[in-house]
């Protein structure tokens, strides 16, 4: 399954995320942990490591703020409530899109035009490739098969990129000998 | 010539030519009882050509193919329709259920045309069509069903005489997205648990993740991609 964890390890805004969570409520650390796991962790989860030290850092910022301490307790049994700059803040997140990543398949371009450079067979590389793509395709299939509705947009999601690199790896199988013409030009 | 072992369906050095095209040229497949085997390749790549070669729709030019131990190859017309009706299912893109036809009696008509009465071919198909989750259409005209719907009920006809090896021709490729993945589970679990194998000719990478495994096919030739890595 480390294949599919690793599909999974896009860039995702934990702060945001957590603050997201505290706008329904103040909660404590291990309670803020417990929810994302559970809505987003996946396989995935967060360690307490990297609660804490958002938490510091969003209080730091004024973003949230310490609503209580539980007597007796530590750092950790703090209760954080999302400030107005919080909720600001989460709002701008959610309000602006993603950067579209080109994903520019340059390892495996290198790949290519070295193995047409070198003589060597440039459409074995590209085969192996998708044999590898098709092979986490099918992982992906499986596991959405068998899961929740959670499950299957997250291997969706992945599943669509998959096939994108499987179009880009087709395309390019097609154009090899267009390729090597311009490689050995 | 180099058959795998226990396989169900195998073929070898296939040559298939169109006039001055050659769409097979030295392809090889084959297929284990119960196993999904996607079959890909861009447009025009002689993949269609090799699964009509390998249902006994077409002969081709020379080469081998085995089914269940006799050469398909080697079987007159008559021998090679009987084999069709009786071993083998078909789904293709669109266009295969008869419109007259309620959706029920579609799926019932290849038991009807192996001689099974009535009452008791409309009881498999229905059974068939639960499976596929269609049952509440089983009154229906295929005109009056969506796509997807029509698409199941292909399925369950295809499912209904209890091949062995099941022909799905670009199964999804008239389907949006959430239509094409839903059949295909239902295709792919149904033909599964009836222990069927199943041959799925597709351009899209998705639908070939529903297989056990892929071959290739480019300019007529094969790759059988478990022997790639």
């Amino acid at each position: 399954m480390r294949r599919i964890r690793h599909v999974y390890s896009g860039l995702m805004s934990i702060g945001h995320t957590l603050l997201g969570l505290l706008e329904s409520g103040p909660r404590h650390g291990y309670d803020l942990k417990r929810a994302f796991d559970e809505k987003f962790g996946q396989d995935r989860p967060l360690h307490y490591g990297q609660v804490y030290s958002t938490m510091s850092r969003l209080l730091k910022n004024g973003l949230v703020e310490v609503d209580g301490i539980e007597a007796g307790g530590g750092p950790e049994r703090k209760r954080y409530a999302i400030t107005e700059a919080g909720i600001t803040d989460v709002e701008r997140w959610l309000g602006t899109p993603e950067k579209p990543e080109p994903y520019l398949q340059s390892t495996l371009y290198t790949k290519v035009v070295l193995a047409l450079l070198t003589r060597r067979d440039a459409a074995d590389i590209l085969d192996t490739q998708r044999s590898e793509h098709l092979r986490l395709m099918r992982a992906l299939t499986e596991r959405k098969r068998k899961g929740d509705l959670a499950d299957q947009l997250i291997c969706d999601h992945a599943l669509f990129h998959l096939e994108a690199d499987l179009r880009w790896l087709e395309l390019t199988a097609a154009r090899l000998d267009k390729l090597a013409k311009e490689v050995h030009a | 010539m180099s058959i795998p072992e226990g396989s169900l369906l195998a073929a070898h050095d296939l040559h298939k030519a169109y006039g001055p095209t050659n769409a097979l040229d030295g392809a090889a497949f084959s297929i284990h009882p119960g196993e999904v085997v996607a079959v890909m390749g861009p447009s025009g790549s002689g993949k269609s050509t090799l699964l009509h070669c390998l249902a006994g729709i077409v002969t081709p030019d020379s080469g081998t193919i085995m089914y269940n131990g006799h050469e398909l190859s080697a079987m007159n017309d008559a021998d090679r329709s009987a084999l069709r009706r009786t071993d083998f299912g078909f789904v293709f893109q669109f266009g295969q259920l008869v419109p007259e036809l309620s959706c029920l009696e579609n799926v019932a008509l290849p038991l009807r045309l192996n001689g099974t009465g009535r009452k008791q071919a409309e009881s498999t198909a229905l059974t068939w069509m639960q499976r596929l989750e269609v049952e509440n259409v089983a009154k229906q005209r295929p005109g009056e069903v969506s796509g997807g719907q029509g698409q199941r009920v292909a399925v369950a006809r295809s499912l209904v005489t209890g091949p062995r090896v099941l022909f799905a021709d670009e199964p999804t490729g008239a389907l949006d997205s959430l239509n094409g993945e839903r059949v295909m589970e239902l295709l792919t679990d149904a033909a599964r648990s009836a222990g069927a194998a199943v041959v799925l000719v597709t351009h899209e990478a998705r639908v070939a993740a529903y297989s056990d495994r892929e071959v290739v096919v480019r300019d007529g030739k094969s790759r059988d991609m478990e022997r790639v890595v």
